[in-house]
């Protein structure tokens, strides 16, 4: 198991708990995202993982790195990179190069590497040509990419994305959901944050947060096709699902419950070549 | 309140004299009651134009006229248009200051007029209309906030104020989905009560399930404007245009690739779900 923790539960204010007894496993290589509303709990858990918040209950492990432990907090930020939800949080330098360098040098990356990597993290979001802008007079999407692209830089073994597509257009998105594929394939573990349900169809594994609780926990089939789960964690299901069900409601019966635009197609297809 | 863009450009100036065209050109007008969508890809010009309509930026060229008045002109009423005018940023996050939600959230009606009695009355409307459990967030911390929450206080900030001219920069961003669904439907309602609406947005269910109208950027140009439906479907059309297209628009396109073409045309889910409803109970017929 790369992440196991436990009894997991947190407090910002000593009063009310952000985090309720959370038992978490994520195994190397997996893609998880992570599903909730607004105030869930979601950014609290993942920031437990690099240690950017203390552990204040319970037990967890990433890496064989015990947080309870502080000593190993550096080791555990390189091996754990981070995507923030507002990317400005993110950025110290005054150029978008300078930014992505920053990263590299502490993580105390080889200097003749680092023009190479920061010109390729840049090109891999398509952000070349923006080297010496100032990361604050990028637009909304830009700031977005080039977050992204600091991270990716550092090439860390676990990559958390908390809302990183929120900003981007719909073409936008779907290059980002492709580069966490292809950081999947290569045998990257990645946690994704979003609103946007379609982005979870994808995962190996959903985890629905519920007010600081893990409401469930498993497979994109298992829990987005399942009405009274999502509407319970006050979610939505992908449009697929959605529209089997209103069909249904209508009298038209499709076979099985699609989860994609695709297995949607076909079941529509299958139904009208009988009638 | 009504709008009129002539010509309008604008360049942002950098430090070595390099020039960023972010606008060209563009002219268009929004009548008073409409509900405008801003449509186009990362960086095509959205939040500068959105800037410029609200008098935060000056024009380096053309001209924005708000009730056949020139914003920009000497003389005219800046401040009195900021308080008729609601704005809510990209990352309305930076809007936050205040020790507790509750004088946040007051801070615009500093100047309304309104008695301490009605201000509390007014920001307590507000919070619940973004969903919020007004006695349990009044005295929070705004910092004490989810991404979400903090987004939602931020909208509320600008909706106490009822301004005439919502100006939405990405609002539903950030947004849960119900929160997204409560957020539009709640901005529909103050549009049909008159209030002008303009919404940029990457979210094409929320463009194409709301506006009445669409603005469509890109490179800092105008490319294509009109009602949203027909936009919508103009957009298709396109080629290499896989932008601006909703998800029941790709799900009928799937289906046409394979001879089940849908009519009407679909743009939103409703269009799809009765298109479908049809064509499945009773081999097509009304
Ligand atoms: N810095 C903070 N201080 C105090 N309370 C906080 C802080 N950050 C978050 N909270 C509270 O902790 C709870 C969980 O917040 P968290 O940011 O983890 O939610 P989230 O699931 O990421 O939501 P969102 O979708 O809005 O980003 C919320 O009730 C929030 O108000
Ligand atoms: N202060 C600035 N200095 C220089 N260039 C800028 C500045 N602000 C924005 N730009 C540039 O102007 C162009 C338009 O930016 P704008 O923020 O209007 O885009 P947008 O359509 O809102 O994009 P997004 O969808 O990403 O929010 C972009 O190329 C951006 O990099
Ligand atoms: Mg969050
Ligand atoms: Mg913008």
């Amino acid at each position: 198991m790369l992440v196991e923790g436990k009894n997991i539960s947190f407090s910002y204010d000593g009063f009310s708990l952000a985090l309720r007894d959370v038992a978490i496993k994520i195994e190397k290589g997996e893609f998880l995202v992570i599903l909730g509303a607004n105030g869930a709990g979601k950014s609290t858990l993942v920031k437990h993982f690099n240690a950017l918040l203390p552990l204040e209950q319970g037990e967890l492990r990433v890496a064989q790195i015990d947080l309870r432990d502080e000593k190993d907090i550096w080791l555990l930020r390189r091996l754990c990179g981070m995507v923030f939800q507002n990317p400005d949080n993110q950025f110290v330098s005054s150029t978008v190069e300078e930014d992505i360098a920053f990263g590299l040098e502490n993580y105390e990356a080889p200097r003749d590497e680092i023009p190479e990597r920061v010109r390729a993290a840049l090109a891999l979001v398509e952000m070349g040509g923006y080297e010496k802008r100032a990361p604050d007079t990028l637009s909304g999407g830009q700031k977005q990419r080039v977050a992204l692209a600091g991270v990716l830089a550092l090439e860390p073994e676990i990559i958390i994305f908390d809302e990183a597509t929120a900003m981007l257009d719909p073409s936008g998105r779907q290059e980002v959901l492709a580069i966490m594929d292809k950081l999947h394939k290569a045998g990257k573990t990645i946690i994704a944050i979003t609103h946007y349900v379609e982005e979870a169809v994808a995962a190996d594994k959903v985890i629905l947060m519920q007010k600081g609780r893990i409401l469930a926990c498993g497979s994109p089939e298992a829990i987005l096709t399942d009405l009274d789960l999502m509407k319970a964690a006050e979610l939505l299901p992908p449009l697929p699902v959605r529209l089997y069900h209103d069909l249904r409601q209508a009298g038209v019966h499709l076979k099985n419950c699609p989860l994609t635009n695709e297995e949607l197609v076909k079941e529509i297809w299958q139904l009208k070549s009988k009638t | 309140m009504a709008i009129k863009v002539e010509n309008l450009s604008y360049s942002y100036e950098q430090p070595f004299g390099e020039k960023v065209g972010a606008l060209k050109n563009v002219s268009f007008s929004i009548k008073a009651g409409d509900f405008a969508g801003v449509m186009g890809h990362t960086g095509c010009g959205k939040t500068t134009l959105l800037q410029l309509l609200a008098g935060l930026r000056l024009p380096t060229g053309g001209r924005v006229y708000v009730n056949g008045e020139e914003i920009n002109a000497k003389g005219y009423d800046r401040s009195g248009l900021r308080q008729r005018i609601g704005v809510v940023f990209q990352y309305p996050e930076y809007q936050l200051f205040a020790t507790t939600v509750e004088k946040d959230v007051a801070f615009g009606l500093k100047h309304s007029g309104l008695s301490r009695q009605e201000v509390i009355a007014r920001v307590q409307w507000a919070l619940e209309t973004m969903g919020f459990d007004f006695a349990k967030v009044r005295n929070q911390s705004p910092l004490a906030l989810s991404g979400g929450e903090k987004r939602r206080v931020a909208i509320a900030g600008v909706l106490a104020r009822k301004p005439e001219i919502l100006i939405f920069d990405e609002p539903v961003a950030g947004l849960d989905p119900h929160g997204r669904e409560n957020f539009l439907r709640f901005v529909k309602e103050m549009n049909q009560a008159g209030t002008t609406i303009i919404m940029a947005s990457h979210n094409m269910e929320a463009l194409a399930g709301y506006t009445k109208h669409l603005l469509v950027l890109e490179e800092g140009r105008l490319i294509d404007s009109g009602a949203t439906r027909e936009v919508f479907l103009r957009l298709q059309q396109r080629n290499n245009w896989a932008f601006g297209q909703t998800k029941a628009q790709r799900i009928a396109t799937l289906l046409a690739e394979g001879n089940l073409a849908l009519s009407p045309a679909v743009v939103t889910y409703d269009d799809l779900l009765s298109a479908l409803k049809r064509e499945l109970t009773g081999g097509g017929k009304g």
